[in-house]
């Protein structure tokens, strides 16, 4: 792990982003999605629309896509047409900088953008299932999509903050992110393979969940396994983290939505 | 050699405080609690997935135990290959030995970060029981 703490080190005299990837990272050429760990049932399950559960929420939140919310009585529909256009590829640039915030959102976040101030309905709650379903249905119009969020002077100091996030030993048992997912990946802990973390399948059915989870219940998860105390749902950390697992998945297909172990 | 007195953190109210050891080079010659481990009640704690987590990084000859780690060296011959104090201070503090290494520190609560509430001022295991799986690993003989 010296080479750990030599990013970390180095990192703030990088000087421009385009010099973001460091030596340590996993090779683009070793990347590998999360389903590329699981065993050929997962898979097929993941492959097959009629079987994916994840299809479920997609079929929700395609029908509330059409359905008029809110003071402004306007479906997202009204406003944004027919989803398979135009929310093409949006997915797989979030989490995306937010101009008028001065931060990056997540996709979760940015949908309930739309819903306070464009429909003038009340946020749906993380984790909802409106929310999943709504979050499943625009991913899934990326699905097979490479991932491509910003790296840009605006979003360069959140990567590089998630990145930090992702390097600190943390919880009761000492252990980085980076420790399992960049040292040990393909490794097995218990019986389960660890895989890279990519985020390339979000909103996912974890057959573990025996549901549709975000990407930040997914940090969740990691964070209690470390015994390290989870940063609390929407918090700048989250974001953060998932805006740098987007970048380091750089050039994946999006899966969404992808069924996991 | 290095000789290094350790003592106790500042514990929890309620919270037995960590209690004082020394450490000798890369071992800690005497027992945390004064007396000898139990070797079968470190087996228990080394195979059990929520107490001694050993098995989710580690492998060891337990043939029948199934979904054991390959994130760390097998335990085979771990208590020929080092001394009861080596052992002792490889639980109670592996960073110490390597500060590189992810075996997490069983016997510390310093030095750590956004411990979950119900873990804080605890370490992973008691003095008790790092004596009893050192107890284990020194039968690990080959
Ligand atoms: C002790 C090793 C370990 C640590 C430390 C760890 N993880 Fe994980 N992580 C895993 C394993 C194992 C899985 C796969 C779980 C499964 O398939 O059941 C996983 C899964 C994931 C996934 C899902 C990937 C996918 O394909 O959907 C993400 C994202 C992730 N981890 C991020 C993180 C982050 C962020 C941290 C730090 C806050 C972290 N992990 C810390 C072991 C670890
Ligand atoms: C009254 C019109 C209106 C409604 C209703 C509306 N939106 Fe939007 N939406 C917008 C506008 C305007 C933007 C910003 C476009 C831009 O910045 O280029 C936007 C942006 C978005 C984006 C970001 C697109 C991108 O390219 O980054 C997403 C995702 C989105 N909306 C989802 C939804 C969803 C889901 C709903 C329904 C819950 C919804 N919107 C309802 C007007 C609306
Ligand atoms: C998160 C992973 C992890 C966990 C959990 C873990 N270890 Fe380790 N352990 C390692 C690694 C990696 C090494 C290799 C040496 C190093 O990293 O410094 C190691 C080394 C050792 C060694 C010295 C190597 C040898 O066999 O001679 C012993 C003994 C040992 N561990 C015992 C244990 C016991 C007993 C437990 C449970 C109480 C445990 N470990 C839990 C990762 C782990």
């Amino acid at each position: 792990m010296t080479a750990a703490f030599l990013r970390v080190a180095i990192l703030p005299l990088v000087a421009g982003f385009a010099s973001l990837a460091l030596a340590a990272d996993i090779p683009t050429a070793e990347r590998r999605s999360g389903s590329e760990f699981m065993g050929p049932e997962t898979r097929a399950m993941q492959d097959d629309d009629t079987t994916n559960p994840g299809m479920l929420w997609v079929l929700d939140g395609e029908a509330a896509w059409r359905r008029r919310e809110g003071a402004a009585d306007k479906s997202c529909a009204d406003c944004h047409g027919y989803a398979q256009t135009s929310m093409n590829g949006v997915a797989a640039r979030y989490p995306a900088f937010d101009a008028a915030k001065g931060r990056p959102v997540d996709l979760e976040e940015r949908i309930n953008m739309c819903r306070s101030e464009q429909q003038k309905a009340t946020p749906l709650p993380f984790e909802s299932q409106a929310l999943l379903a709504l979050t499943a249905y625009v991913g899934r119009q990326s699905r097979g999509q490479a991932i491509a969020v910003a790296d840009d002077a605006r979003t360069y100091p959140f990567i590089a903050a998630g990145r930090e996030i992702f390097e600190r030993r943390q919880g009761q048992l000492d252990l980085s992110c980076a420790s399992c997912h960049d040292d040990n990946w393909g490794k097995k802990l218990a019986g389960a393979p660890v895989p890279q973390a990519h985020p390339t399948g979000y909103p996912t059915y974890r057959l573990e969940w025996q549901t549709l989870g975000s990407l930040q219940r997914r940090l969740r998860n990691c964070m209690i396994g470390m015994r390290a105390e989870p940063y609390a749902y929407g918090t700048a950390e989250n974001v953060d983290l998932e805006l740098y697992l987007m970048w380091r998945a750089r050039g994946l297909a999006i899966e969404t939505p992808a069924v996991r172990p | 050699m290095v000789v290094l007195a350790c003592s106790a953190a500042a514990a929890a109210p309620g919270e037995p405080a960590l209690r004082s050891f020394a450490i000798v080079g890369d071992a800690i010659p005497d027992s945390l609690t004064g007396a000898p481990g139990d070797a079968a009640r470190g087996r228990a704690i080394v195979f059990n997935r929520q107490v001694g987590l050993c098995l989710l990084c580690h492998s060891g000859p337990f043939p029948d135990e199934k979904f054991q780690g390959n994130l760390a060296p097998d335990l085979s011959g771990a208590g020929a290959r080092s001394s009861i104090g080596q052992l002792r201070l490889r639980l109670v503090d592996a960073s110490r030995l390597n500060p590189a290494t992810i075996m997490p520190s069983y016997y510390r609560t310093e030095g750590l970060t956004r411990v979950a509430p119900a873990f804080v001022g605890k370490p992973i295991l008691t003095a008790a029981q790092i004596e009893d799986v050192v107890a284990f690993l020194a039968t690990l003989q080959e």
